[in-house]
C-alpha cells in the first residue's frame, strides 16, 4: 500500500492544515477529503425540483412512427416535463426489449403545452369575421349569410387575399362552430358534398382523433384525402410486386438478421428509438452496409459505407442482381434459392413474346384463356410449365382463383404435383430468340430520358400447342436477359464480363453511374446472398426516404426487392424489405377503417389519390412543359403521344381506376334526384358528353374544392409539394412562384386549358391545431387543439407490436378542445342548419374498382380501353367507376356520428378481401358503451366520448379481438384450402379494451388484417401467412411480382427491373445545368431528408429542438460547393428555382457530397426566416422549391394488385429529382 | 485499505447514435428555469469538435484538473490556494457565455398578434439575456454531426494534439468523413479539482455514493470550481449567483432509480453500478508521473468485490450489505475492471473521473475495402481495427493519454465478440482462437455480448 499519511507537500497545503481548524468535520490524512456529519438540506433544493403529484402515461400523435410510451409528470396541475416509460411486454430473455422507446423530439414535447406559440382560443381572420357577421345581421341566418359572402367576389378575394398575412383574431366557440357548418351546409347544398375535403395523415398515430374528423367527412359525403402516397412515402413497388399496401417487420426483427443493409434511411434520426436493435444487433455478428450519399449518422455503425450519387441506387442493385444471378443461379445452382423462387414469386411463369423488328418483346402474362380454357376467371390465371408432364398447367393460387366460387378453397399456392420449370433453358422443345429491352442510362434526348435505346439480347422459348401457338418463355429467362446474364446458347448481346462497362446490368456499369467501385458492389452482393444461403433468408435492406422519394422509386425499390427474392428473404424472421418512411401501422385496421369511412352508416365512403388532387387544384399541371410521352419506352407503342400528365390523370378518373373528386361537373346531389335510375342517367350523359368529368375541366369554377379542413396536419408548412403553387392558385394569396406556364403545344390534350388561371378556388380553409404553423397562419378560421397530453386515443406502429394509449395528463387548457369533441360539435351544428336548407339527399358517388374486391378483375390483361375514345362502351364498375346512390340525412350528422350503425352487423366489415362479422361485438359495445335513446340512432351503440369510440375501434379489430382474428382466418381458409386459425386460438378469448392500453403496452393478435404472424410471441415480419401458411399474395398471379405486364408497364419500359435516372430537371424544366456557373452561383441537387430536430414541421418551433440545432432553417452544402460561391458555415444563403425561394443558412460541411444540398424537410417558414433579397417576400418552406409531376405508372387501375385502395396505391408527391440555385445574400437580413 | 462505495456510470460509445435525447430529458427535469438557460448537464457533442463550452479540453487555456509539481506533487492546475485566494475577485479563467452560447428564444407572440399586414407573421429570434433580437451564432451542439467542421473542426483540442503527433491523421475530407458522439455529464470524479478549488467548502462529495454536489446555502458564487473542473461540467446559474451542476439524479438514485438520462438513453448505451475503491489510494494513483499510466493506476484504485477480503473491509467500513452485493452484479465494475472494455475520459487530468466509455467501432475506410478487411471477419480481425475511420490516435487522446495500447485493446474485444457471435447466429462452429484472442474465453466473450447486447433495464442499472 502506498503511503498516504504524509500530509501533502502542495504549496497550499499550509492553508489546508490551517483549515482543518477552522472547520466542523474530520480532515482526511492527505487533506483532500472532509468527513461532515449532518449540513445535507442543501440538497432539498433538488429534492424539491423532483417531486411531482401524479405520473400519466401517454404517447405522441405526430407523424412518426415511435408510439413511444412516455411517462408524463404532473405537479400543481402543470405538465412539467417526461421521460420515457420502461413498461414494455418482454420480448425474450434472448433479445433487447423495446425500452425505452422516445427521442429528443418528443422529450421536448411538454414545452408546447404552455408556449408562447400555444392557440388558446378560436381564431378567425378579422376581415372574414367582420364580412360574415354583417351578412349574417343581415339575413339572420348563417348558411344565407354565407352564401351572401361567396356570391360576391369582391367581399370573397377580400378575405382570400389576407390568407397568411396575420390580422387573426379571437373568436368564440359557438361562432366559429357555427360559421363553419355554415359553410358546410352552403357548399353541399350549392356544390355538393364531394367539394369539400379533408385531410389529415396517419391514423395509426391517433386512432380516435383521425376517425373523428374522418367520420363527420364521411358522413356527410366528402372525401378524405390520401397522404402515403402524397407524401411520396408509399412504395409503389409494394403494391406492385406484392399487392400489398406496405408491410414491413418491426424492428425487433432486425435482431434476427445475420446482414442488413441500410439503404435511403438514416435510422439514427428517423427510427431513433428502434436504432438500438441495429447497433446491438452487430454485437450478435451481424454485418452493417449502409449505402448513403452522406456519411449520413448510421454511416457511424457500418461495416462499409457505400455512397452512389443521389438517386442511382438501383444501378447499384441491379448489378448487386447480376452477381447474385450469375454466380448464385447460373454458374451453380442454388437449391434454397431456386426452391423459393419457383414457391413464392412468378419467375416460373410463362410470358408471352411478341414480335418486334425481327426481333421480341415481351408482352403478357400467358393465361388459361389463351389456351383455350374456360371456366370461371380464366383470363385471371396464369400459366408454368410442368417439368414432369411438359406441358403447360395452370396451378392454384392466382387470381382467378380469388373471386368465384367454383374455385373456393383453391386461392393458394400449394403446388401439389407440379413442378414449374424456372427457365426454359435446356428444354427440348425450346430455342433461343432474341428479345429487345428498354435502356434508359445513356445521355441525351431532348428530355433527359436516355437516347431511347433498346438492349438485344435472348431467352429460351418455346411455341405452345404447335407453330400457331404462343410463343412462350419465363419471367426468370426474361428477368436473366434484362440483368445482363448470358448462358450458352442464348442469342443476343451480352456484357463480356463483370468490367465491362457499357452493356447494363454489370458491376462496371453501374460503377459509371454511381461512383461505386465495381469491387465493393461484387464484394457486398456476394456477401449477401452468401449470408442468406447460410443464414436460410436471413438478409434484410432497411429503405427508406432517400431512395423511395424520387420520380423512378418503384424501379429502384423493385430493384432491391428483386435481391431479396432471389436471395429467399421475404416472409422470414431477420429477412426481407423493412420500409420505414412513414409506414405507420393502424394495428386495428378494421375498427378504425370502418368507423372513419362511416362504414356503419353508409357505404361507399368517398376517398381520394391526395397528389391527384392538389396537383388538379393547385394547378401545377398548368406548368408541365412537356407530354407524358416523354417518359416512354423507346420500345412503346405511343400510348401517351399528345397526352400530358393531366390528361394520364382524366383517363385514369374515367377508367374508374383511381377516384376523383369532385367527381363530375355537376353536383352529385343534383345526380342522384333525377327521375329515373340515376346511374342509367349518368352513363347516359357520360356518353353524349353533356355530364364530364370535373377532372377533365378543373379551373371551371364549377369543379372546384370549396372548403379543405386540416386537422393533425401542417399541409401548407410541410408536405405541400409546390407549396407555392397553393398559396397562389387554390388560396389564392401571395406566391413566390416564378415558373411558366405550358405553351400551346405543350398543353393538355384531353383537358381544358383556360387562358387565365384562376386564383383563390378555396372558400374556407379551416385548421384545428395546438400551435401556429404555416398552415394555420394561412387559415380562415383556426380552432384550438388539445394536444396528446390532454386527450384520449389509440397508438400503434409497425415499429412495435403493441397498442398503447394516450391518457389525459391534465384537461385540454384555456379553451382547447380534442379532436373528437370538435368534431362532434360541427356533426351537430351541421345537422341544426341542415333542417331547411338540406334534409334528406340522394348522393351519386363514383368509386374506383378496389383492390381486395372483384373490382380488381375489371380490366383482363391489364390492356387499356378507353371508353371517352370509342376503345369500349361506358359501363360503371368495368370501364368506368361504380356509381352507388347513397341516401344521405343532413339533420342526422351528428346523430350518427355519436352511435355506431346497423350496416357494422347488418353487411359486415370489409378486411383486405374478407369480411368480418361482428354481430356479437356490437352487442357487447351496446352493453360497454351504453345505447343511443331516441332519435335517428335509437338503440345504437354510443360512440359520444372518445373512450367509447377507442373501445369501438378494439372491438372490431381482429388484431385486438381474437374472436374476429379466428373468425376472421377461418374465413380466409375456406377461400385458401389451407387451415390459418390456430394463428390466432391461442388468443381467442382476448379482448382489448381502452383501459388495458392505458396500463400498459399491449402486444397484438395474429390477424388476417396483416401478412405477418404474430403467434407465439414471435417477432413480426411481413408475408409468413404467405411463405407459411401458402396464403397468396393478392397480386395477379398470387406470387412476388417481378414482372407487371401492364400495358403503361410495357409503354413505360418498366415491366422488369429497370434503372432510370433522376429526372434530368435541366431537360425537363430548363433549369440551369448542374454545377457552379464560375460567379456566384451553383446548381445542386436538392434533397430534403428527414430532419434530426423536429418530425417534419413538429418540433422545428419547439426552443429545445432550436437550441440543439442553428437555431432556423439551413441547408446543409458541401465545401466544394460552397467555396465556388464564397459561402462560409452560418452565412445567409437563398436557393431560388422556378417554383420559389427559400432563404437559409449554410452549415458547411465536408461529410456532404458535392453537388447536392440538404435541406432538412419541413423546417417551417414560422422562425427565424427572413425576407428573401430575391422577392422581398418572407422566404419559403422547403418544399417551396419542389412541386409535384405525375408519373404515369401511379395510375394504372381496375388490373389484380394495379387497383386502387385508399394508401394503397396512387400517383406519389415525390419531390427528390429537384435542382436548386445557391447563392449567397446579403447577410444583413430584414424580418 | 479504506474501502468505499462510488455510483459510477458506463457510457458504450459504440451504441451512441447521437440522439440527445439525454440531454434534453436532463434539460427538461434540471434545468429548464431562469437562470440557467445556457445550462446543459448532459450535453453531447460530436467529435471532431470543440464541444461545450468550446475548445474545453484546451487546459493551456482554462487549466482545469490537476497538475503535477517539479517535486512531482499534485496540485491544482489553476494553481494553489494563494493564488485561488488572489485571484477571488476577478477569476481570469472562465468561460464567457460566449463559450457557452447566449441563449435565446423567439418572439413566437407574433404569430399570433401580428396584425393584417403584406406577409407571413415570423418569429424572429430574441436573446434569453436581453431580450433584444439578436442573430443566433453559436449554441451547445453548434457543430452537430460536423456541421461547419471545415471552418471549425482544426479548433478541437483533440485534433490539434493529434496531429502533433501525426499530421496526416485527421483531415476533413469526404472521402475520410467520420465522426462519434460523445455524451458527458459530470465525472464526479474520485479526485475532484472543482471541489478542491472551492473557498468556500460549499462543494463536496457524498461518502456513501461519491456524488459530487454544490451545497446551494454555502455557495458563494466565487466561480473557482468552474475552472477548476477540466470538463467544465460546474456551470453558474446568473440568476442566484450559485453555481450548479449535475447531481447524478440523487434524489432518484436514493430511491433505487436509475439517472434521468440513463434511464431515457433510447441508444441503451447507458450502464450504472456500485465501485468499490480503495480511498487511500486515490492521490497516489492520481500523482502516477506517466500520463499514460493513469489508466492502470486508477483500475488499481478500485478494489474486486469478489475478494472475501475487500467484503470484509466493506462491511467494517459500514458500507451497506446490500451495496456490497450490487458492487458484485454491477455492469460498471463488469465493463471497466473484468472485460477492460471501458475507459476513462481523459485520465490526464488526474481527477480519477467515474464515468468511463467504452470507445466506438467505425467502418473501414473505403479504400481498404477490397484487402477485405472486415469487423467480423476473424480472419483479419485486428487489421481491421488499423483502418478504421476513427483514427485509434483520436480515441488514445481522448481516452487513455495518447496512448493507442487500451483502445485497441478495447475494440479489438468488441470486434472479436462479433466474430465470434456471427458464427452462433449463423448456427456455425465457432472458433475459440478468436476468443483467445483477445484473452478472453469463449463463455467470457458471450457474457460481455450478453452484458453489451441484450443488456435489459435491471442489468443496465
Amino acid at each position: 500500500m502506498t503511503d498516504t499519511r504524509t500530509p501533502p507537500a502542495e504549496p497550499g497545503a499550509v492553508l489546508l492544515r490551517a483549515g482543518r481548524f477552522l472547520r466542523r468535520g474530520t480532515a482526511s490524512p492527505d487533506l483532500h477529503s472532509i468527513g461532515l456529519a449532518g449540513g445535507r438540506e442543501a440538497d432539498a433544493f433538488y429534492r424539491d425540483r423532483w417531486s411531482h403529484d401524479k405520473v400519466v402515461t401517454s404517447t405522441h400523435g405526430v407523424n412518426c412512427t415511435g408510439s413511444c410510451r412516455w411517462n408524463v409528470f404532473v405537479k400543481d396541475g402543470i405538465i412539467t416535463w417526461e421521460t420515457q416509460a420502461t413498461d414494455y411486454p418482454s420480448v425474450g430473455p434472448d433479445r433487447p426489449e423495446y425500452e425505452p422507446r422516445g427521442c429528443p423530439r418528443g422529450a421536448a414535447f411538454s414545452w408546447y403545452t404552455y408556449s408562447p406559440t400555444r392557440l388558446r382560443y378560436p381564431y378567425v381572420r378579422g376581415v372574414l369575421l367582420e364580412m360574415y357577421r354583417e351578412a349574417k345581421a343581415r339575413l339572420k341566418d348563417p348558411v344565407l349569410a354565407w352564401a351572401d359572402l361567396q356570391g360576391d367576389p369582391g367581399r370573397r378575394r377580400r378575405y382570400q387575399r389576407a390568407r397568411g398575412k396575420g390580422g387573426l383574431v379571437r373568436a368564440s366557440w359557438d361562432e366559429m362552430v357555427e360559421l363553419v357548418a355554415a359553410a358546410h351546409v352552403h357548399t353541399i347544398k350549392a356544390h355538393g358534398p364531394d367539394r369539400i375535403a379533408g385531410f389529415s395523415p396517419i391514423p395509426a398515430m391517433s386512432m380516435v382523433s383521425h376517425a373523428a374528423g374522418a367520420r363527420f367527412h364521411s358522413l356527410i359525403g366528402a372525401p378524405m384525402l390520401s397522404f402515403y402516397d402524397w407524401y411520396a412515402d408509399l412504395p409503389v413497388a409494394s403494391p406492385q410486386v406484392f399487392g400489398d399496401q406496405t408491410d414491413v417487420p418491426e424492428s425487433g426483427d432486425w435482431w434476427d438478421a445475420a446482414y442488413l443493409i441500410m439503404w435511403g434511411t438514416n435510422v439514427p434520426v428517423t427510427r431513433t428509438p428502434d436504432a438500438h436493435w441495429m447497433a446491438e444487433a452487430r454485437y450478435r455478428g451481424q454485418k452493417v452496409v449502409v449505402v448513403s450519399p452522406d456519411y449520413a449518422d448510421n454511416t457511424k455503425f457500418a461495416d462499409q459505407w457505400l455512397h452512389p450519387h443521389p438517386g442511382t441506387d438501383a444501378a447499384l442493385a441491379l448489378a448487386m442482381g447480376h452477381v447474385v444471378l450469375k454466380e448464385f443461379f447460373v454458374d451453380r445452382e442454388t437449391p434454397f434459392f431456386t426452391d423459393y423462387v419457383r414457391r413464392f414469386t412468378d419467375l416460373p411463369f410463362l410470358v408471352t413474346l411478341a414480335e418486334r423488328d425481327g426481333a421480341y418483346v415481351p408482352a403478357k402474362f400467358l393465361r388459361a384463356a389463351d389456351l383455350g380454357q374456360g371456366g370461371e376467371d380464366a383470363r385471371w390465371k396464369t400459366v408454368v410449365l410442368d417439368e414432369t408432364t411438359g406441358r403447360a398447367v395452370v396451378p392454384n393460387g392466382s387470381l382467378g382463383f380469388r373471386w368465384n366460387e367454383a374455385d373456393q378453397g383453391r386461392w393458394n399456392l400449394d403446388l401439389g404435383d407440379v413442378g414449374p420449370h424456372l427457365t426454359l433453358h435446356g428444354h427440348e422443345a425450346a430455342a433461343g430468340v432474341e428479345v429487345l429491352l428498354p435502356r434508359f442510362d445513356t445521355d441525351g434526348g431532348p428530355h433527359g430520358q436516355g437516347r431511347g435505346e433498346a438492349v438485344r439480347r435472348g431467352v429460351p422459348a418455346t411455341r405452345l400447342g404447335g407453330p400457331g401457338g404462343p410463343l412462350v418463355t419465363t419471367v426468370f429467362d426474361l428477368l436473366l436477359a434484362q440483368y445482363g446474364v448470358a448462358r450458352p446458347g442464348v442469342p443476343g448481346t451480352w456484357p463480356a464480363s463483370y468490367e465491362d462497362p457499357a452493356d447494363p446490368c454489370t458491376p462496371a456499369w453501374q460503377e459509371t453511374h454511381t461512383s461505386v467501385p465495381a469491387a465493393a458492389c461484387v464484394r457486398v452482393a456476394r456477401e449477401f446472398a452468401r449470408t442468406a444461403e447460410r443464414s436460410k433468408g436471413r438478409c434484410m435492406i432497411l429503405m427508406g426516404a432517400g431512395t423511395n422519394h424520387w420520380f423512378h422509386s418503384e424501379t429502384i425499390y423493385r430493384a432491391f426487392l428483386a435481391l431479396l427474392q432471389l436471395t429467399g428473404c421475404q416472409g422470414r424472421n431477420g429477412g426481407g424489405w423493412a420500409h420505414y418512411v412513414g409506414q405507420e401501422k393502424c394495428r386495428p385496421l378494421t375498427g378504425w377503417a370502418s368507423l372513419a369511412g362511416g362504414l356503419d352508416w353508409t357505404r361507399p365512403p368517398r376517398q381520394m389519390i391526395g397528389t391527384g388532387y392538389w396537383f388538379l387544384h393547385t394547378d401545377q399541371w398548368r406548368y408541365d412543359r412537356f407530354g407524358a410521352d416523354v417518359l416512354a419506352s423507346p420500345l412503346g407503342e405511343g400510348r401517351f403521344r399528345g397526352m400530358t400528365g393531366a390528361d394520364c390523370l382524366a383517363l385514369s378518373a374515367r377508367a374508374g381506376w383511381m377516384p376523383s373528386y369532385p367527381t363530375f361537373d355537376r353536383s352529385p346531389l343534383e345526380l342522384g334526384e333525377v327521375s329515373g335510375d340515376p346511374v342509367a342517367e349518368a352513363v347516359a350523359e357520360l356518353r353524349a358528353g353533356t355530364l364530364r368529368f370535373a377532372c377533365e375541366d378543373p379551373d371551371a369554377p364549377e369543379n372546384w374544392p370549396r372548403i379543405v379542413t386540416l386537422w393533425r396536419a401542417n399541409l401548407l408548412g410541410s408536405s405541400a409539394k409546390g407549396a407555392e403553387y397553393f398559396t397562389k392558385h387554390l388560396l389564392g394569396t401571395h406566391s413566390s412562384l416564378r415558373a411558366q406556364e405550358a405553351a400551346p403545344g405543350e398543353r393538355p390534350r384531353d383537358v381544358v386549358w383556360h387562358d387565365e388561371a384562376p386564383e383563390g378556388k378555396l372558400d374556407l380553409l379551416l385548421s384545428l391545431d395546438f400551435r401556429h404553423t404555416s398552415s394555420t397562419l394561412l387559415s380562415d378560421v383556426v380552432l384550438p387543439a388539445a394536444t396528446w397530453y390532454e386527450k384520449h386515443d389509440l397508438s400503434s406502429t409497425d415499429m412495435h407490436p403493441y397498442v398503447h394509449a394516450f391518457s389525459p395528463a391534465v384537461d385540454p387548457p384555456w379553451q382547447a378542445r380534442t379532436d373528437f369533441d370538435t368534431f362532434k360539435a360541427l356533426a351537430e351544428k351541421l345537422s341544426e342548419l341542415a333542417a331547411g336548407h338540406l334534409g334528406v339527399r340522394r348522393d351519386l358517388v363514383a368509386s374506383p374498382h378496389q383492390h381486395d374486391t372483384p373490382g380488381e378483375l375489371a380490366q383482363p390483361g391489364g390492356v387499356v380501353r378507353d371508353w371517352k375514345r370509342g376503345e369500349c362502351e361506358p359501363e360503371p364498375g368495368r370501364t368506368l367507376p361504380a356509381l352507388t346512390v347513397v341516401e344521405r340525412d343532413y339533420t342526422a350528422i351528428g346523430a350518427k356520428f355519436a352511435a355506431l350503425g346497423p350496416l357494422a352487423e347488418a353487411e359486415g366489415l370489409p378486411a383486405k378481401g374478407i369480411t368480418l362479422r361482428p354481430d356479437e361485438e356490437v352487442a357487447l359495445l351496446r352493453e360497454l358503451n351504453g345505447a343511443v335513446r331516441g332519435g335517428p340512432a335509437h338503440g345504437r351503440p354510443a360512440l359520444d366520448t372518445a373512450v367509447k369510440t377507442a373501445n369501438t375501434i378494439l372491438a372490431l379489430s381482429g388484431t385486438t379481438n381474437g374472436r374476429l382474428a379466428v373468425q376472421g382466418f377461418r374465413t380466409l381458409g375456406a377461400k385458401t384450402g389451407q387451415e390459418m386459425a390456430h394463428l390466432a386460438a391461442e388468443h381467442e378469448g382476448r379482448r382489448v379494451t381502452y383501459a388495458d392500453t392505458q396500463s400498459a403496452p399491449v402486444p397484438v393478435n395474429a390477424s388476417p388484417e396483416w401478412s405477418g404472424s404474430e403467434h407465439g410471441g414471435r417477432r413480426y415480419t411481413a408475408f409468413t401467412q404467405n411463405t407459411e401458411q401458402l396464403k397468396p399474395w393478392h397480386t395477379l398471379t398470387g406470387r412476388q411480382h417481378l414482372f407487371l405486364d401492364h400495358d403503361w408497364m410495357h409503354e413505360l419500359g418498366e415491366a422488369l427491373p429497370v434503372y432510370r435516372p433522376p429526372l434530368d430537371m435541366h431537360r425537363l424544366f430548363g433549369e440551369p445545368r448542374l454545377g457552379p456557373d464560375g460567379t456566384r452561383e451553383v446548381t445542386v441537387r436538392y434533397l430534403t431528408p428527414h430532419n434530426k430536430w423536429s418530425i417534419h414541421s413538429e418540433y422545428q418551433d419547439n426552443l429545445f429542438m432550436l437550441s440543439l440545432s442553428r437555431g432556423g432553417q439551413s441547408i446543409w452544402m458541401a465545401p466544394q460547393d460552397a467555396d465556388a460561391i464564397g459561402v462560409a458555415d452560418d452565412d445567409w444563403i437563398e436557393a431560388v428555382n422556378r417554383n420559389g425561394v427559400v432563404v437559409a443558412r449554410a452549415i458547411v460541411s465536408h461529410r456532404m457530397p458535392p453537388g447536392t444540398v440538404y435541406m432538412h424537410h419541413a423546417q417551417e417558414r414560422t422562425v427565424n426566416v427572413p425576407l428573401a433579397e430575391t422577392t422581398g417576400m418572407r422566404g419559403g418552406i422547403h418544399n417551396s422549391l419542389t412541386r409535384l409531376i405525375l408519373k404515369p405508372t401511379h395510375l394504372i387501375g381496375g388490373y389484380a394488385q394495379f387497383s386502387w385502395a385508399f394508401n394503397y396505391l396512387g400517383p406519389t408527391g415525390n419531390q427528390r429529382d429537384e435542382v436548386t440555385v445557391i447563392r449567397r445574400r446579403g447577410q444583413e437580413v430584414e424580418y | 485499505m479504506r474501502v468505499m462505495a462510488q455510483i459510477a456510470m458506463v457510457m458504450n460509445l459504440d451504441k451512441c447514435i447521437g440522439c440527445h435525447t439525454c440531454s434534453v430529458t436532463c434539460k427538461q427535469a434540471w434545468t429548464n428555469r431562469r437562470g440557467m438557460e445556457y445550462v446543459w448537464f448532459n450535453n453531447v457533442e460530436t467529435r471532431p469538435g470543440q464541444g461545450y463550452p468550446r475548445r474545453y479540453e484546451d487546459q493551456e487555456k482554462w487549466r482545469g484538473g490537476w497538475e503535477l509539481n517539479r517535486r512531482g506533487a499534485l496540485r491544482l492546475k489553476a494553481g494553489g490556494r494563494f493564488r485561488k485566494l488572489a485571484g477571488i475577485f476577478s477569476n481570469p479563467r472562465l468561460p464567457e457565455i460566449k463559450d457557452y452560447y447566449e441563449p435565446w428564444t423567439y418572439d413566437y407572440r407574433n404569430l399570433t398578434d401580428a396584425p393584417l399586414g403584406t406577409d407571413y407573421p415570423v418569429a424572429r429570434p430574441v436573446s434569453q439575456l436581453d431580450g433584444k433580437p439578436m442573430k443566433i451564432a453559436w449554441s451547445s451542439n453548434w457543430d452537430d454531426n460536423l456541421g461547419g467542421a471545415p471552418a471549425y473542426g482544426d479548433l478541437d483540442p483533440v485534433v490539434e494534439r493529434v496531429r502533433r503527433e501525426a499530421s496526416d491523421k485527421v483531415r476533413f475530407a469526404y472521402e475520410e468523413s467520420f465522426m462519434f458522439y460523445l455524451p458527458r455529464i459530470c465525472e464526479h470524479c474520485l479526485n475532484p479539482s472543482c471541489v478542491a478549488s472551492c473557498p468556500s467548502g460549499a462543494m463536496y462529495k457524498r461518502a456513501e455514493d461519491g456524488i459530487v454536489l454544490v451545497d446551494q446555502d454555502r455557495c458563494r458564487g466565487w466561480r473557482m470550481c468552474v475552472t477548476g473542473c477540466p470538463y467544465k461540467k460546474v456551470y453558474f446559474n446568473h440568476r442566484t449567483g450559485k453555481a450548479e451542476k449535475c447531481t447524478f439524479c440523487y434524489p432518484r438514485i436514493e430511491v433505487g432509480q436509475p439517472t434521468v438520462c440513463s434511464e431515457t438513453c433510447v441508444g441503451r448505451l447507458r450502464y450504472l453500478g456500485v465501485l468499490l475503491y480503495d480511498a487511500d489510494k486515490v492521490t497516489a494513483a492520481a500523482g502516477t508521473a506517466d500520463e499514460r499510466g493513469l489508466y492502470e493506476a486508477q483500475l488499481d484504485v478500485f478494489l474486486d468485490p469478489e475478494d472475501p477480503a475487500v467484503r470484509r473491509a466493506a462491511e467494517a467500513a459500514d458500507i451497506p450489505y446490500d451495496w456490497i452485493e450490487a458492487a458484485r452484479r454491477s455492469p460498471v465494475h463488469a465493463l471497466i475492471s473484468r472485460y477492460r472494455v471501458a475507459l476513462p475520459l481523459h485520465p490526464e487530468y488526474r481527477t480519477m473521473p467515474m464515468v468511463w466509455y467504452i470507445p466506438p467501432l467505425s467502418p473501414v475506410v473505403d479504400a481498404l475495402t477490397e484487402t477485405g478487411h472486415d469487423g467480423e471477419d476473424a480472419g483479419n480481425l485486428f487489421g481491421a481495427i488499423d483502418t478504421l475511420r476513427i483514427p485509434l490516435e483520436y480515441l488514445a487522446e481522448l481516452f487513455a493519454a495518447g496512448d493507442t495500447g487500451p483502445v485497441r485493446a478495447s475494440l479489438e474485444k468488441l470486434a472479436a465478440m462479433r466474430a465470434h457471435m456471427r458464427a452462433v447466429n449463423l448456427g456455425e462452429e465457432t472458433d475459440p482462437g478468436v476468443a483467445g484472442a483477445v484473452g478472453m474465453a469463449p463463455d467470457e466473450i458471450e457474457d460481455m455480448y450478453r452484458l453489451l447486447a441484450i443488456a435489459k433495464y435491471e442489468e443496465r442499472y
